[in-house]
């Protein structure tokens, strides 16, 4: 861990962006008194360089430079056990998710697995209205150049019945992508 | 009135299991399931990590359709279908601006006045346990069970609501209404790393093998989950999460639909136990010796006191004290079939005398239905009646 943070007051850029996710998680930083509950029950603070307490800490503080950087927010698992605990209702997890929207947003990920599962994910929703899992695991696979991933469950899998030949597409698929479609402009606007 | 139905992607995939249990589930309990027209995919976590707006519209354009169809409650038995639709529904009823906002991007009527529900609330709140009770057959006695709840089922709390957010009990009554016991245990709703099984998979092997060793040190021989993603950990990732710790979990993971709709008479095949990655039949199979077991052991500690307990009931209670001791009879009774010895050393403590009833009794039907029934009944005329067979064996070999 870095021994020396240099504090000096945040900029405009970084005001706005705490207040922003402040906005999309609906829950204020300033109610936190760095108990440190939400780490202790936290089941993945085991792999993270800062648990949710350092991070809630960093954005008290104005660092958004090191709550970007941290793979922290690519590796909450959104079990919500820090949200549900906080004695101060600081809604942690929904920090982490508006943080990691941001990341993604900015292109800082610093796990291009998860960002590139989502995104196989998305397009699948996109394209079918449904979920082909199938699918977005041979597309994850292929993405994230690890072909043999996952190999030994793919055979018992069709085995047992558990993997549809075709991906189920719906009617209202046009619907669905329209609702993409939407938000992007939305997001442009 | 039919209840609205989402089955969810899963159900045609890995969670194909979760998805029969569940319609064999509602058939057995005389529910019509609903299936909502043409429904999308809930954009679960890929969604709420990518765009807030898009993870409530994927959501609302099913909302919308079920308001269509004139349907009140959909049951969404994934739990990661259920937390979107219920985020959804809860944002939307909250924020009349963002309700209008979601309208106008699904391009749909939206009232968000619908309530969709987990399987653990439909069979607690909706059905009721006392309905579960009378539609068992096949009780699951013997089986020791690890209610694993997981994380979107109870949190957060102003979505779910229906339950305990550290100690949850619904899944707990539902099981054992099926007459198996749950245990008590500290990872209920402990997370089993969701897709982190897939994007980091040592930290996921890791959390799948702290649930799974957590359940067995508090006594459970299975687990039993109500989302297809723990599904998926819990058991396919089960062997893998084994290796990174070099040891083999071997513990059977079930639906808890899977168990209702067993102990309601369907087989194991209808509801899809062979599916399953971590063969799970072998422990159902054992389960009636494991509860002759206990039934067994039950009957011994409640003979003993016998005199005292028939003492203090009442002349109310006769009838059923009749029929439960009728069923503790019939326990002592196998028993004696399958393990005179012990039986003998309960009646007679002298090692000898206990060893010869026991040759006495093996395989004689009536001195055996005599004692049983004495054990139950009169435990000292027991211990008299069977002192006097082992004289008169005595008296006998003598000659």
């Amino acid at each position: 861990m870095k021994q020396n943070i240099t504090l000096a007051p945040p900029s405009a850029e970084d005001k706005e962006f705490i207040s922003r996710i402040e906005r999309e998680a609906d829950t204020s930083i300033r109610l936190c008194y760095q108990c440190g509950k939400c780490t202790a029950g936290c089941p993945v603070a085991f792999a993270m360089d800062s648990p949710p307490r350092q991070i809630i800490r960093y954005l008290q503080l104005g660092l958004v430079e090191e709550v970007m950087a941290a793979d922290s927010i690519w590796i909450c698992a959104t079990c919500e056990t820090c949200s549900a605990r906080c004695p101060r209702g600081v809604d942690i997890a929904s920090l982490m998710d508006a943080c990691r929207r941001e990341a993604l947003a900015a292109g800082r990920i610093t796990d291009k697995k998860v960002a590139v599962f989502n995104e196989a994910f998305l397009s699948g929703v996109k394209n079918f209205g449904r979920t082909y899992e199938a699918g977005l695991l041979l597309q994850h696979n292929l993405k994230t150049m690890q072909l043999l991933k996952d190999a030994e469950l793919g055979l018992p899998m069709i085995k047992r019945g558990k993997v549809s030949i075709l991906p189920e597409t719906i009617k209202g698929r046009d619907q669905v992508k329209k609702i993409f479609q939407r938000i992007e402009t939305m997001g442009r606007e | 009135m039919p209840l609205g139905y989402y089955p969810g992607c899963s159900g045609e995939g890995s969670g194909i299991e979760y998805k029969m249990s569940t319609e064999k589930t509602a058939e057995m309990l005389g529910i019509e399931l609903q299936e909502l027209e043409d429904w999308n995919c809930c954009g679960a976590t890929s969604a709420h990590n990518t765009n807030k707006l898009l993870s409530l519209a994927l959501p609302a354009r099913n909302l919308a359709i079920a308001e269509r169809m004139n349907l009140d409650s959909i049951l969404a038995p994934c739990a990661a279908c259920y937390s979107r639709h219920r985020a959804t529904e809860v944002q939307a009823r909250e924020d009349d601006e963002m309700r209008l906002k979601i309208q106008e991007i699904i391009d749909m009527e939206f009232k968000a006045k619908s309530r969709t529900i987990s399987v653990l609330e439909w069979l607690v709140n909706d059905i009721g346990i006392e309905k579960i009770k009378e539609k068992v057959t096949k009780p699951l006695k013997g089986m020791k069970a690890a209610c694993y709840y997981g994380c979107l089922l109870v949190r957060p709390e102003e979505y779910t609501g229906f339950d305990d957010n550290e100690d949850p009990q619904t899944m707990d009554q539902i099981v054992k209404a099926t007459g198996a016991q749950a245990v008590d245990w500290a990872y209920k709703t402990e997370c089993c790393g969701a897709a982190l099984a897939t994007s980091r998979p040592e930290i996921g092997a890791k959390m799948i093998y702290e649930v799974i060793q957590n359940a067995r040190q508090a006594g459970a021989e299975c687990i039993v989950t109500a989302c297809p993603l723990c599904m998926l950990n819990l058991d396919m990732r089960q062997a893998g999460a084994g290796k990174q710790y070099s040891v083999n979990l071997d513990m059977p993971i079930y639906y808890v639909t899977e168990l209702v709709a067993l102990a309601g008479g369907y087989s194991n095949k209808e509801v899809g136990i062979p599916k399953h990655f971590v063969e799970a039949e072998s422990y159902l199979e054992s389960l009636p010796q494991k509860a002759a077991e206990i039934e067994a052991a039950e009957a011994a500690k409640q003979a003993k006191p016998g005199k005292k307990a028939a003492a203090a009931s009442s002349g109310a209670d006769e009838a059923q004290d009749e029929e439960a001791n009728q069923k503790k009879i019939a326990a002592m009774k196998k028993g004696f079939e399958k393990n005179p010895d012990k039986m003998a050393a309960r009646i007679i403590e002298d090692e000898e005398r206990a060893k010869i009833l026991a040759e006495i009794v093996a395989g004689d039907e009536k001195k055996i239905s005599k004692l049983a029934e004495l054990m139950v009944t009169d435990p000292e005329k027991a211990f008299k009646v069977a002192d006097a067979f082992v004289t008169g064996e005595l008296k006998k070999r003598e000659k």
